[in-house]
Parts: structure tokens; C-alpha cells; sequence
């Protein structure tokens, strides 16, 4: 192990170059660019086997990356934002083809207006794509969990997006705890595909017209598999653990075991939401945070565990549903919530879009709003917090 | 470092290095065991625009994600920046301030308003990287300056951290670029004036 | 009874090769194409512009059709250069 300092962009190129994909098929884009730059020169050093292809769209990218995959290739690439929406129509097939493909995405708002900074709309508008999505809370997180997502992919042959906010962690230095080359190639061991099209002994085809007689079966099958998938992550992150010490779940739970209000968040404003839980908690209040590390497939049982006895709930989304009924992340927590006997009153705190700093004070907020609901007064299911009113 | 937190900020404009210089000191700070932080703030990228960075420091691991708003020491690159950015905006009351020119601490103090319990450091960084490096570069020259006026890491290590990544940094383009910064750190070092 | 969504190979792939070969295409045509082995010359333009490779051919020469994959397109009639092929009506 050695400690670096490095941004989540460097950090995920350097997952990817332990990784030694057999190819890797990108188009740049910002905040993501150094990514695929830092790993292109990786492929230039000789530092990696990897066939690099440098493509005209991020359409053509993960095309190339099933066409790869399905060959038989260990295969990853990176995106962000409008990349991301541009590669939509083919993730669906990357996942329904059942590929272990990982991409290195960094969160940043989709278009229009015209931004480049973060929100988490660019994964929230693939969230069904049947793609596993493990959103890291800082570079570390994103390191560790690129290096878990390719295990995971291939164990539970779908594939997986790891994602970090652009800006905020895709260009911010931080130390980096980094494994050794050896270290990595023993964790993920060898590759492992579900067939090979190249395989001339066992032909077979792929991407066959799928019509009303199987179709259905075929997607229950990989729904399925997104089922089994918190098993094959808990198992891996278990592994992860035992062999480097730093231990992930689904989700995190930080200062809930008496708390009476709680914030549900994803990426890294958990890290400054643990600051605030911290403050607040010196001032006497009964509060703490969950944080939603995996969000496909949907913890909802562990989310259900470590929220029924709390009084009352703010989610905050760094995506608008827009014409929702809240950001996407409130709307299955509550739902998730919905058969429990007790549970807690659950509100919508859209933030943060486009890049708005969130700062304690605006966590403190949060809390401060659930905790006067319920002591009565009257607030809005729906709240937009640190936009100019 | 008494605080848990130690919050830094860079003003500079594009293309002066106030980005390479929160990152150089960001990484000599995390090879004595610190945590650390550095970010640049992203608007447009022009040559000559007003730009700023930050560092983060602490002796745990740093959980917050914000960008800095109080910070504990400015650094401030470019002395046309003053008046055209508020360059004190939220520093600490126990803060520091340094800034790249060649009025005096004093002078400084005065036209920046400042309070008596905020303490003032000049340098000619511009001079400096002038007369060592040969063009107005006034991003190192800084962080000897930053050293200086707060003892934060130990000089030597600073010196030595820096000249390792700037050898990464001009592979190719030979030693000589890099001792010349390094001159200009050391330089910096013994020119940055306090107040008396 | 059809597999049920646990029998099914993942990825929607199909493992036979060259199972198409069961699905008989050729259940239904208005017309169907005949040969007059008289004045076939063995050209294979038939065998060559056939979308759904029903021409048979044995030893290099054509031999007629497969009219379980025939669709009766009369493609083969159309490129034939002797007149060999003819479409004719189905009858019932």
C-alpha cells in the first residue's frame, strides 16, 4: 500500500490501470476528460495491455465496449453527463446482454442550460437502465469501488457504473491509500464472462429478435440478477474489507442507532452532512444520516432497517424529479417506507444542482425544517433549499 | 497546527499556477502524515482571469466537501487582484493574509482595511521569479512565503517535496528549470516581510 | 411448454447454431417457382439473389427448390437468363 495524493479523476484512472482492462473504448468529456487522458497515456507508456479505442461518440464507445465484452473482453470505460444520456439506448443492452462492463463516471448536470459542474442527474436519467450504481462519497471510496465494481460485474454478470461528483471530487487532491498492482490483480481475479462470441467450438448468436413468446422471460431474468446482485456486492466489499480494511455496504449508517431525524444522501455531500450530524449532535440534537452507497439495485431493506424509528426524514436529491413527485431518491425511500407499521414522516430536499455549494448550514436547514414539522408546523412535502427564492 | 481544520485559500489569475501551487502544497503537506485537500474553483478558463484554489488540512481525515468560506489564510498571487476581488472575504479574525507585491505589510493593512488582529506578510514574488526564474511566475515563490510567515511544514521538506514533483512535472526540459524555482522558493523565504 | 425464464440462457443468446433451419419460412406463398430442367444452364444467379437460400444444389448443379423455406418472392424467375423458372399459382 502506499498513500498519494490524487484527485478521484487520477485515482480511477490509476483502478483502471491495476485493473488491466483488455480494452477500453472512450470519449472524452468534462469533468471526466483526464480519466480517459491519464489512461490513454497509461496505454502510450506501455503500462497497460490494453486496446485502446478512441472512438467518435460516446454512443460508439459503449457499443464498442459490448461488441468487446461480448467477445470475451474485460472491458471499461468512463463518461459523464451528456456522454452518459448519449450512451442511454445502449446501456440498456449492455445489461441486457448481461455484460460486466464498469464505466468511471463522474456526476455532472445534464444540459440545458448549459453546465459542467455536479448533480447527479446524468445517473438519476439512467437509474433503470439495469446498470449496478455505486455512488462514492470522496476519490478514496471511488478508487476502492472501481476496483470492487469489475469483481462484481463479472460475478453478477451485469455491468456497473462507479460515480463520483464532478468537480468536487473529480478535481479535488486528497490522500489516496493506493493497493499494490499485485494486490489488485488477485482481487479481481481472472476474468470471467457469460459466453464468448469468438469461442468457434460453442457458436452462438447474440442480440436475436426477442418477441412476445420470450422477451418477458428474458427481462425477469435480469431482473433476476439485479435481485442476487446485493449479495455478490456485500460479498465482495466483505472480501475488500477483510483484505485492506476499509469497509463498505450498500448503505452507511452514521449516528442513527437514537437518532429521531434523519437526512438520507448520496455522493459526497455525506461527508459534509457527517460534519453538520456532528455539530448538531454537540448541541444536543437527536440527530444522524444515511448515506445510500449502492442505488441500483435498491437497498430498500437495509434503508427500511435503519430509518423505521426515526420521527422524521429529509432526503435530499441532487436531481430534480421535475415532473415527479419529489427527486428520485425521496420517492423510493418513501415508497420503500410505505408498508412499515411505524414509520417515520419522510419530506424532499431537492439541492445542490448545476453545482450550487452545499455547506453545513444548509444541512442544518434540513434538519432544522424536519425537526419544526414535527413539532407542528407546516412545511412542504417538496422543498427546494439554497436557490434563490 | 492547533486548529482541526486549516483552511487556505489562493487567489491568482489563469495561467499563474495558484492551482499547482495548492496541489505542491497539498502533497508536501500529506508526506508528513497530514490529510489534506486541494481544489481549484472552476469558472471560465481565461488567461489573466481571476482565479482561486483551496487547501484543506488536518491531522484526521477531512470529511467535508463545501467550498472554503472562512478561510484561516489567503494567499494572494497578483496585486492588481486587489480591488477587483475581495480578497479578504470571510478571512478568519485570527487569520493571515500574504500578498505578492512590493508595498509594505503595513501599506497593505491600510488599504485593505484590515483588522489589527489579522497579520499581513509581503513579497516581491514577482521580483523574485524575475531575477531566479526569469519570468513573472509568482507561484512558488509563494509557497516559500506561505512557510514563512506560517511554519506550517517544516522548509526543508517543503523544498524537497516540490523539487521531486516539479522533476516529474518538466521531465525533459531539464534540471535547470527546476532549481531555478527552487532558488525563487528560498528566496521568497528570506525576502517575506511582517510587520514590525 | 416453452422454458421458463430460469431454463433460458442468460444475455438472451441462443447456444444451437444454425437454428433458424427449423423455423420453416415457407408455409405460405402465393406463388411457387418451377424449374424447367431443360433450360437451366447451372449459372447459380438463382442460388446467388435467393434471400431465403432455397435453391437447392447438388454437385454444382441446381436442382430445384426448398419449398419449405420458399417464400415465393420470384426473385429467381426474375434473374433467371434462359427462362428456366416460372411462377406458377399456388393452388390449395
Amino acid at each position: 500500500m502506499k498513500v498519494v495524493a490524487k484527485t478521484a479523476n487520477e485515482a480511477m484512472a490509476e483502478a483502471m490501470r491495476q485493473i488491466n482492462p483488455d480494452v477500453v473504448a472512450a470519449y472524452p468529456i468534462t469533468p471526466a476528460t483526464e480519466i480517459v487522458q491519464i489512461f490513454s497515456s497509461f496505454v502510450h507508456d506501455g503500462l497497460v495491455d490494453t486496446e485502446f479505442i478512441a472512438v467518435e461518440s460516446e454512443h460508439s464507445a459503449m457499443s464498442a465496449c459490448i461488441g468487446a465484452a461480448a467477445a470475451g473482453a474485460r472491458v471499461m470505460t468512463s463518461t459523464s453527463s451528456q456522454g452518459l444520456a448519449l450512451m442511454d439506448e445502449v446501456l440498456y443492452i449492455a445489461a441486457a446482454l448481461r455484460l460486466p462492463i464498469v464505466i468511471c463516471e463522474i456526476n455532472r448536470a445534464l444540459s440545458a442550460p448549459i453546465n459542467i459542474h455536479c448533480d447527479h442527474s446524468d445517473t438519476m436519467n439512467v437509474r433503470d437502465s439495469g446498470w449496478i450504481q455505486i455512488y462514492a462519497e470522496d476519490s478514496q471510496e471511488a478508487y476502492d469501488s472501481v476496483i470492487q465494481a469489475m469483481k462484481i460485474a463479472e460475478e453478477a454478470f451485469l455491468p456497473a457504473m462507479v460515480t463520483a461528483d464532478g468537480f468536487i471530487l473529480s478535481h479535488a487532491m486528497q490522500r489516496i491509500d493506493m493497493l499494490e498492482d499485485e494486490e489488485v490483480q488477485a482481487f479481481i481475479g481472472e476474468h470471467k464472462s457469460p459466453y464468448n462470441l469468438l469461442d468457434i467450438y460453442n457458436p452462438i448468436t447474440i442480440g436475436p429478435l426477442d418477441l412476445q413468446d420470450y422477451f418477458f422471460e428474458h427481462k425477469r431474468q435480469e431482473a433476476d440478477a439485479m435481485m442476487k446482485a446485493p449479495e455478490v456486492i456485500k460479498k465482495v466489499a466483505d472480501e475488500f474489507g477483510q483484505k485492506f480494511g476499509r469497509k463498505y455496504g450498500l448503505v452507511e449508517e452514521y449516528r442513527l442507532d437514537d437518532a429521531e431525524y434523519a437526512i438520507v444522501v448520496i455522493g459526497s455531500t455525506a461527508g459534509t452532512a457527517k460534519d453538520t450530524v456532528d455539530m448538531m449532535r454537540d448541541k444536543g440534537h437527536k440527530v444522524g444520516l444515511l448515506r445510500i452507497r449502492v442505488f441500483r439495485p435498491f437497498p430498500a431493506e437495509e434503508i427500511v432497517k435503519a430509518l423505521k424509528n426515526v420521527r422524521v426524514v429529509g432526503v435530499m436529491d441532487r436531481a430534480d424529479g421535475v415532473n415527479a413527485y419529489g427527486g428520485p431518491v425521496f420517492m423510493e425511500v418513501r415508497a420503500a417506507l410505505y408498508e412499515e407499521e411505524k414509520k417515520p414522516d419522510v419530506y424532499s430536499f431537492v439541492y445542490g444542482l448545476g453545482g450550487r455549494d452545499v455547506k453545513p448550514v444548509d444541512i442544518e436547514r434540513v434538519f432544522q425544517m424536519i425537526m419544526d414539522a414535527d413539532k407542528g408546523k407546516k412545511i412542504d412535502r417538496l422543498n427546494y433549499i439554497g436557490v434563490r427564492e | 497546527m492547533e486548529k482541526e481544520i486549516l483552511e487556505i485559500r489562493w487567489h491568482g489569475r489563469g495561467g499563474q499556477g495558484a492551482k499547482t501551487a495548492a496541489l505542491l502544497f497539498g502533497e508536501a503537506a500529506l508526506e508528513t502524515g497530514m490529510y489534506i485537500q486541494a481544489f481549484p474553483e472552476y469558472g471560465p478558463e481565461r488567461t489573466g482571469a481571476p482565479v482561486s484554489s483551496y487547501n484543506r488540512l488536518s491531522k484526521k481525515p477531512i470529511r467535508i466537501h463545501s467550498g472554503i468560506e472562512t478561510p484561516d489564510i489567503v494567499l494572494v498571487l497578483d496585486p492588481t487582484l486587489i480591488g477587483k476581488v475581495d480578497v479578504t472575504a470571510g478571512l478568519k479574525d485570527d487569520g493571515v493574509i500574504i500578498v505578492n507585491t512590493t508595498k509594505s505589510p503595513s501599506e497593505v493593512r491600510k488599504m485593505l482595511g484590515l483588522k489589527d488582529s489579522i497579520k499581513v506578510y509581503t513579497v516581491d514574488a514577482y521580483g523574485i521569479a524575475l531575477a531566479t526564474i526569469g519570468r513573472a511566475i509568482p507561484n512558488t515563490p509563494m509557497l516559500g512565503s506561505l512557510i514563512k510567515a506560517t511554519g506550517i511544514l517544516n522548509f526543508d521538506h517543503l523544498l524537497e517535496s516540490v523539487r521531486k514533483k516539479l522533476e516529474v512535472k518538466f521531465r525533459g526540459k531539464g534540471a535547470d528549470i527546476v532549481d531555478k524555482n527552487i532558488q525563487a522558493i528560498k528566496k521568497a523565504y528570506e525576502e517575506t516581510k511582517g510587520e514590525e | 411448454m416453452k422454458e421458463t425464464w430460469k431454463e433460458l440462457p442468460i444475455g438472451a443468446i441462443i447456444k444451437e447454431p444454425g437454428s433458424s433451419k427449423r423455423f420453416e419460412t415457407g408455409d405460405w406463398r402465393t406463388e411457387r417457382p418451377v424449374l424447367d430442367p431443360e433450360k437451366c444452364i447451372h449459372c447459380m444467379f438463382c442460388w446467388i439473389y435467393c434471400p431465403d437460400s432455397s435453391i437447392k444444389v447438388e454437385n454444382g448443379k441446381m436442382e430445384g427448390f426448398l419449398y419449405e423455406y420458399c417464400k415465393g418472392c420470384g426473385i429467381c424467375a426474375d434473374v433467371c437468363p434462359t427462362k428456366a423458372i416460372t411462377m406458377v399459382r399456388e393452388e390449395v
